[in-house]
This record gives structure tokens, sequence and C-alpha cells, in this order.
């Protein structure tokens, strides 16, 4: 019970966070949706980190490693900090400066001007709310795990197991996370992200280090592992190479992620990048070292015999059931379950609010008479579809549970998948319209075919004669594990140079309005 | 030529990521650490430094004045 208590605390205390930040703001859609351009170099990265942290980060890292083992942390977080900071050096500066200069508030806007098309809108508009339609998912299902797991025989009268079902867990977060962004907007995200952000990381370090005493240390933890489950310390027997160079790729969705271009145009200025850049590698590896050692000292860690973590459980659960079972204290269980909770809201916020954004600039205020429409207006209809599709996603969310780590992984493809279009659009003159279509269109069907051929995304790789029939699956050397983010990227970048190289260019106005 | 070694070196970085020669050890580094760990987290390190000093010698110092419309 007193888990229990200690989570709707902090819930509590976020709440009135968001609430308090509202009377910073000035309450016109300027300031809710892009704060008023006015987030300085240390809300910014808290806001981007703690944006990039996802449910995919603590849960679905450390379940990952209890399955695939250390890996799973040059997978992701070490490819992360290289090519992230990449993507904010150079997609994310230059994207603030014609946010800036020219007063755009989401992607399609700075699209639309680009390719001089209005129908590109209309294209991306779906693909990219579907995109973040699965990230949306992995934050309610690993909060909904979280909580269930965290808070087992609190409350015995009520539900089977005594747990919070993780549907109702699922639906308070959800309420607790709108509460905070329909008072404060991206401002209140972005001071909900920093407060969350110092959390996970000071509570996560406190997890790791009362996880490991309570195991006898890290050295007596490890020890366990290298007598159980020794594959799990290298990466051989779960990870093959070909596959381990092709991940890299997946870091690249981070520019074209709608929820971090609007974190990125709240910037006061383009020196507001420096601390993101800088420190962006060393927080993602103080977060995701300690949590893929606890997944991995999780497959073997035992007491008096028995494992902490039985066979076969969840991976989503690895990190609550670990805490729950090592730690004495409730309280200290509570606390580091918001942690938990923590991290996954502090992604939440911004996906919710780049939704409402995009339908609110992007679709009614593009073909509504602005001017008729007040600021107040333009604020309830954001949050009146960042209603219908978190509604959506939380009803899609009670059947069909996957797994984070492949969830996540299908998404950010999506993502990567048209990174070369932002990437061209600022640095290639000669990107046209039809180029543009073409690479969307062809991301588009290419990741639907690799999806429905995953059954549904339950797998994140293929092998190479899965992929190319006409490779005879019996050739030993050709069994090489492959992602598809690699074909869609290849093709997708293709059908932009050649659509661009076949159609006129853009006119000398746009090309000088992009183009010093 | 500075930016030149900055992006080189990032792309070095890169290729340093894949580091295929530890990829069956179990080796276990300061006690606890197994070696593919410890070696992606000081990858994670030598990128922060790395990105430092591409902020400090590869900035590009026309942005503001860009964004204001100069």
């Amino acid at each position: 019970m007193t888990v229990l208590i200690v989570i709707i605390c902090y819930l509590m205390l976020l709440v009135s966070l968001g609430v308090a930040s509202a009377r910073f703001g000035k309450q016109t859609s300027n300031d809710f949706f892009v704060a008023g351009r006015s987030i300085g170099p240390f809300l910014l990265f808290m806001s981007l980190f703690g944006t990039t942290m996802t449910a995919f980060a603590l849960v679905g890292s450390s379940g990952e490693a209890y399955e695939r083992g250390i890996g799973v942390y040059g997978l992701m977080a070490s490819a992360s900090g290289i090519v992230h900071s990449a993507v904010f050096f150079l997609i994310g500066m230059k994207l603030w400066v014609f946010g800036k200069k020219y007063g755009y508030t989401t992607q399609i806007q700075y699209f639309r001007d680009r390719f001089e098309s209005d129908a590109i809108g209309l294209v991306l508009f779906p693909v990219l709310v579907l995109l973040v339609l699965p990230y949306l998912l992995i934050g309610l299902l690993a909060s909904g795990a979280s909580i269930s797991a965290l808070t087992q025989g609190a409350l015995p009268s009520l539900f089977a197991g005594g747990a919070v079902p993780p549907w109702l867990g699922s639906l308070v977060i959800c309420f607790v996370v709108l509460t905070y962004i329909f008072f404060g907007g991206i401002r209140g995200a972005a001071w909900a992200n920093a407060f969350q952000t110092c959390v996970f990381i000071i509570l996560g370090m406190v997890a790791f280090y009362m996880i490991a005493d309570a195991l006898g240390g890290a050295k007596n933890a490890t020890q366990m592992v290298l007598a159980h489950k020794p594959d799990l310390l290298a990466r051989s027997a779960h990870i093959s190479k070909f596959e381990f160079a092709t991940y890299m790729l997946i870091p690249l969705s981070v520019g074209m992620f709608p929820h971090l271009f609007q974190h990125w145009l709240t910037a006061k200025s383009a020196k507001s990048f420096r601390l993101s850049i800088i420190a962006h590698p060393l927080f993602i590896m103080l977060v995701w070292v300690p949590c893929v050692l606890i997944g991995v000292w999780a497959s073997s860690a035992m007491i008096n015999g028995g494992l902490i973590v039985p066979e076969h459980s969840r991976a989503n659960q690895v990190l609550t059931i670990l805490i729950r079972n090592l730690l004495d204290s409730p309280i200290l269980t509570g606390l580091l379950g918001a942690g938990i909770l923590a991290a996954i809201m502090s992604s939440l916020d911004s996906q919710f609010l780049c939704l409402g954004t995009i339908f609110t600039n992007d679709i009614v205020l593009h073909y509504a008479d602005e001017n008729k429409i007040s600021n107040q207006q333009k604020i309830w209809i954001a949050r009146g579809f960042i209603i219908a599709i978190v509604a959506a996603t939380y009803f899609i969310s009670l059947f069909k549970p996957r797994q984070v780590f492949p969830l996540a992984i299908w998404c950010f493809t999506g993502f990567s998948s048209l990174f070369p279009l932002v990437f061209a659009s600022i640095y290639w003159k000669k990107t046209t319209k039809i180029g543009a279509f073409a690479s969307i269109l062809t991301a588009i069907f290419m990741w639907l075919f690799f999806f429905l051929k995953a059954d549904w995304g339950a797998k994140s790789s293929f092998v190479l004669p899965e992929i190319l029939p006409f490779i005879s699956a019996s050739t030993e050397s050709m069994q090489i594990t492959i992602m598809p983010v690699l074909p869609i990227i290849i093709c997708s970048t293709l059908a932009l140079i050649i659509g661009s190289l076949l159609s006129s260019p853009p006119s000398e106005k746009t090309v000088a309005k992009f183009f010093k | 030529m500075k930016k030149k070694l900055i992006w080189g070196a990032v792309v070095l970085l890169a290729i340093l990521h894949k580091d295929f020669w530890w990829w069956s050890d179990t080796t276990i580094v300061f006690d606890f650490l197994p070696v593919g760990l410890a070696y992606h987290a000081f990858i994670s390190v030598c990128a922060s430094i790395l990105w430092a000093l591409a902020v400090v010698y590869a900035w590009p110092e026309d942005l503001e004045a860009e964004a204001e419309g100069e």
C-alpha cells in the first residue's frame, strides 16, 4: 500500500508542477506550442534528453538485456550518443533557424514551403501521426505493466492479486500527462521533463546501487551471470555482426520525430543547443549502463538457490520485479517506481502535445480562416485532437500487448526511413517535390511490407533469404540477420535522388529562401 | 581544416563502434563490468568529448544572424 501512496504523491506533484508552469506562460497559442521560443540551454537539454529517454530506455533496455545480454548497449545507447548529437548539430539547429526566421511551428509547415507543395502535408500528416502511435503505445504498455508489478498485494480486496491492473495504471498515467500539458502546453512539458529527467537519473542510480548491494555487490552479481548465463556477457550468441552494424541507422529517427522538432523550435538561440549536443552521449551512458547491467544480472540473480526473476518472465516487468523482490523498503520501491514512470511520462507528454500541434496547425489552421479562430480556440482544438488520439491508443493498448523493445524499433525504423528527406531538404538544393513524394511513398510501402511480414511487428529483424527469396535459405553464408531499416533507407534515398533528378528543380525563390 | 578533422573523427568513432574483436569475449574488467559493455561506455565518453570539440572548433557562427534574417 505504501508503494501505491508514494506513486500517487509523485503523480500529484507532477500535476501541480504543470499547473504552476502555466502561470509563467502568456496563454497564447505561440506560447502553448513553442513556449514563445524562449527555452534556454539547461531546460532544452533536459527536455530533449527526457523526451528521447522513454520507456524504451529504462523498461525496454533492461528487459532486452535480460534476454539478449550486454550487446543491447552497443545496439542503441553508444550508437545514439554519436548519431543523436550529430542530428542535433546538423538538422536540429538548421530547422531551428528556419523555424525562427519563417515562424514555423511544425515540420509539415517547413516541408510545405521547402517543396512548394500543399499536398505533401496531407501525405506526411497521417504518416507522422501513425508512426507516433506505436511510440505512445510503448509508453502506455510500459506504465501499465510497471504500476501493476509494483503494486502487487497493495489492494487485495479490489483486484485479483492485489495489484492495480495494467489497464487502470495506463489510464491514470494518461490523465496525469494530459492534465499537466493541458495547463502548461510545451512549457509545462519542458518543466515536467526537466523535473522528471532529474528524478529518473537520480533514482536510476539509487536503484542500481541498491540492487547491486542486495545482490552482494556488483562483482558478485556479475559472477552469478558468469556462472549461469555467460552468453549474456558477450554478444556472439544473441546478436549478429551485420545486425549490430545496421542498427546504427535506427537513431537517425530523431531527425524526423515531430515531438523533437517541436522542442528544437522552443530554443531561445542556436547556442542553447550546445549543452544538448555535448552532454547527450554522457547522460545516455548514465541511464543505459545501469539498466543493461540490471537486466543482465536479473537473468541469474538468486536468493536461497531460487531465481529472483522467474524464468520466462515478461521482459517489460523485469526491472520492476527485481526492485520489488530485492528491496525491503516500500518507500524506496515506490520512489524507484516513480522514477520509471518519470522516464515514461517525460516522453509521453511531448508526443501527446506534438500530435495536437500538427493537427491544429497543419490541418485546421492551414485550411480554415485563421483570423476567425481565437487563441483559446486553437488551444482547445489541439487538446481535443490529443484526447482523441490518446483514447484510440489507449484502446489499442488493451489488446495485443507487445514487448516494448521490438515495438519501439519499428517506430524508429519508420522515422529513420524518412531521414533522407529532411537531410536532403536542408543540404541538397536540387531536392524536388517529386523526389520528396517518391521518397516518402517508398518508405511507407516498404515499412508496411516489412511490418506485416514480421507479423505486425512481432520481430524486428530478418535473415537475408526472408527478404530476398531468390537466395537459398540453405546457403549458410547467406544467413545474415538484417534490420529492415537498411533496405528501406537505401530505397527511399534512391527514390529521392532519382525523383529529384528527373523533375524540374525548385524555384529560385525557394532556393534563395533556404540556401545562402 | 579543423571542421574536416572533426567530421573525420566522427566517422572514425562510428567505425570504432563496431568492435567485432570483442564479440565473444566475456572478460570482466573492474571486477564487475563485461569488457564489451566497458568499451561501449568508453565510446559514449569519447562521443561527448568529440562533440565538445565540434562545438568549439566546428560551430556555425552565422546561425544566429541567419535566424534573424540578416
